[in-house]
């Protein structure tokens, strides 16, 4: 790929801006409040933006643009079923909890409700999760700018051998997230996770719109589409038989829709921290419904291009025509389907071959390849930078709970109680630098041990799985206890388990992938297994909690107020104007939502 | 706290909208084959600068 002059001043600019402004908050970190809580100062709209950056990682561009390439837009389940309801719900029913109770972090509202040690399971979890997530996300950018050739000529010039370049991109993005942290703490990452998501914006804004244009509108899109169905969400949502996802409606609505999205944006400390550091209850309660504005709105911004990618050379609204189309594209690139490239074996030049015996496609590459296929120098230079952008707020949202939930939660706990603000600020310092450090170490071992990282994943997959039901539970039935809560979560992590190492999913080999104890059923996909997975660890959590809740002895209400529904004033928001009132907002919302759904059926 | 964080928002994409609508007034027209005959730079360039004089203007404002 050959950048010029102006792309690289497009990067350099951005670079500077997020360096600049970790350097401007600087003077600002005077207690562990401000560095870690942003001195609960954001207002709505910036939290809100916020909220939705965090999650904005290379797994959002890159993974859900793959996605729509190979599924269609039944992705868009991800977000307007996995997604928006979960974040209706943190907003109105559990932000009065966490903000309300003055509580630091997640964790920490569970010692607040339940114990110390359901505490600590939630916080050593954690803190191994954002640090491996981070290490994942520092690998995925190193690993595409070296396929991309992005740095080639920049590091060629600088005399740098090509066989560094992923070690250099690891170290640079290292240093550059780990100064505006260190310098500004969580409004760094919250003020640069905002002008983080108007660069992804305005980087993919235009790719939308050039390809659409390209293919003839959303109906020219359709018709050169290579399976009709890529243009619905819903169709053939009855049966796993009849959609690409191999999975039916109620497995879909229950595991993606409840217990996985419900676990993810109302429990995980990653994007909730976000909302405690708005400046008021309402502020931080209208965050994550204010996120869920754009979030309803990004599949056009990340799947469209997905969807464009296939579409494109795979001929026009005649049959014959696509058939013709599909059998020059595989003459230009062989198994190719649109600009979606062949995924190739590591370090060989064959092509990786499924269980079929059929070339795989690499579905990830569909952002990289439409900003290449549409973009001039100057504009590439700014899709790329939104690229990167989104890589590092992924890394940076990692950080900054990690930093958090090791100062308040492990080494304030476990290892130094009692000590002054100022060792926490300095302890957050610390664990700002190490947390980068051990992400570094996780990217490495993603390079080496792909096995480890899958297994990891999965662990974590399954720790997460059975949390909402101990959060539901813990929020609005007061007599669920300490006991309750840890038991059932470590209840629930073992249905998880075993669940999964009695499962398989079709043409996959006992393993990683399921089914090391016995294999008593077979899923029609892997993703149909997850969402089991997740099904079965929430009910048994949910139902040894309250088992193991009704044999012991409950706190007193005096105790739990302000952390249980039916002892907590509920906020009030008649004087509001309605467009500032939660409720309204997420009615508003959820109303847009069903009709995305309606839309596209 | 301490920082409005419009202003950076606003300086940041008038910079970018300057630079690549610059560019895009200079650049030869062939180099816009791959984006359909349209001059993305130049058009885009004037959206990010409306956009950042925008953010800027707000921060203004509202003090």
């Amino acid at each position: 790929m050959s950048l010029t002059f102006i792309d690289w001043l497009i990067m350099a600019v951005y670079f500077a801006f997020v360096l600049g402004i970790g350097a401007a908050l600087k003077r600002f970190m005077k207690t562990s409040d401000d560095f870690f809580l942003a001195g609960r100062s954001m207002p709505a709209w910036v939290a809100g933006l916020a909220f939705i950056s965090a999650n904005l990682g290379a797994q959002e561009v890159i993974g859900m643009a793959a996605s729509g390439a190979k599924y269609g837009i039944a992705t868009s389940h991800f977000y307007w079923i996995g997604a928006i309801p979960a974040m209706v719900f943190v907003g109105l029913f559990m932000m009065p909890f966490y903000y309300g109770s003055r509580a630091r972090s997640v964790p920490e509202y569970l010692r607040l409700r339940f114990n110390e040690q359901t505490r600590a399971l939630n916080a050593v979890s954690f803190a191994a999760m954002t640090v491996f997530s981070s290490g994942i996300s520092m690998y995925a950018m190193a690993k595409l700018i070296v396929t991309l050739h992005i740095f080639d000529g920049l590091c060629a010039a600088a005399g740098i051998p090509a066989a560094w370049i992923f070690h250099v991109s690891i170290i640079v993005s290292a240093l550059i997230v780990l100064i505006y942290i260190f310098l500004g703490g969580l409004t760094s990452a919250i003020y640069n996770e905002v002008l983080q998501f108007f660069l992804i914006v305005a980087g993919f804004l235009p790719l939308v719109w050039l390809g659409l244009k390209d293919v003839g509108g959303w109906e020219g899109l359709t018709a050169r589409l290579p399976d009709p169905s890529f243009a619905h969400s819903w169709v053939g949502m009855g049966s796993p038989q009849t959609n690409a996802f191999g999975v039916e409606w109620f497995g879909l609505a229950m595991g993606l829709g409840f217990v996985l999205s419900f676990g993810y944006w109302c429990t995980d400390f990653l994007v909730v921290q976000r909302a405690m550091a708005a400046d008021s209850m309402s502020a931080a309660r209208r965050t994550p419904l204010i996120a869920a504005l754009p979030k309803m709105l990004m599949p056009f911004l990340v799947i469209l291009p997905g969807l464009i990618a296939v579409s494109l050379a795979a001929g026009a609204a005649q049959p014959a025509r696509i058939v013709e189309g599909v059998a020059l594209e595989a003459a230009a690139q062989p198994g190719g389907r649109g600009i979606i490239p062949v995924k190739m074996e590591p370090g060989t030049d064959r092509p990786a071959l499924d269980s079929e015996g059929k070339p795989q496609l690499d579905y990830d590459m569909a952002i990289p390849m439409m900003l290449l296929h549409y973009f001039p120098t100057g504009l590439l230079g700014l899709g790329l930078t939104a690229l990167l952008a989104s890589f590092m707020s992924g890394m940076a949202g990692n950080v900054t709970a990690f930093n958090t939930v090791w100062t308040y939660d492990i080494y304030q706990s476990y290892i130094k109680p009692n000590a002054s603000d100022q060792h926490y600020l300095w302890m957050g310092h610390m664990a700002t630098v190490f947390g980068i450090g051990l992400s570094v170490l996780a990217a490495y071992a993603a390079t080496r041990f792909n096995n480890i990282m899958d297994m990891l994943q999965l662990v974590f997959a399954f720790v997460n799985a059975p949390l909402f039901a101990t959060f539901l539970l813990g929020m609005f039935w007061k007599r669920a206890t300490g006991h309750g809560a840890f038991f059932g979560l470590l209840a629930g992590i073992a249905a998880a388990a075993v669940h999964h190492g009695m499962t398989l999913p079709a043409g996959a080999v006992c393993g990683i992938k399921g089914g090391w104890a016995v294999v008593v059923h077979h899923y029609p996909s892997e993703m149909a297994q997850n969402f089991w997975t997740a099904i079965w660890a929430w009910c048994v959590c949910f139902g040894v909690t309250i088992a193991v809740s009704l044999l012991t002895r409950p706190r007193p209400d005096n105790e739990l107020v302000g952390l249980v529904y039916s002892l907590t004033e509920k906020p009030e928001e008649d004087r509001l104007p309605w467009l500032r009132r939660p409720a309204a907002l997420g009615i508003a919302v959820l109303v847009c939502t069903l009709a995305l759904n309606l839309i596209f059926w | 706290m301490g920082l409005d964080i419009r202003v950076p928002i606003g300086l940041m994409f008038v910079i970018l909208g300057l630079l690549l609508g610059g560019f895009g007034i200079f650049s030869d027209p062939a180099l816009y084959a791959r984006s359909l005959g349209v001059n993305v730079n130049l058009w885009w360039g004037i959206a990010l600068v409306v956009f950042g004089g925008g953010f800027l203007g707000l921060s203004r404002r509202r003090g």
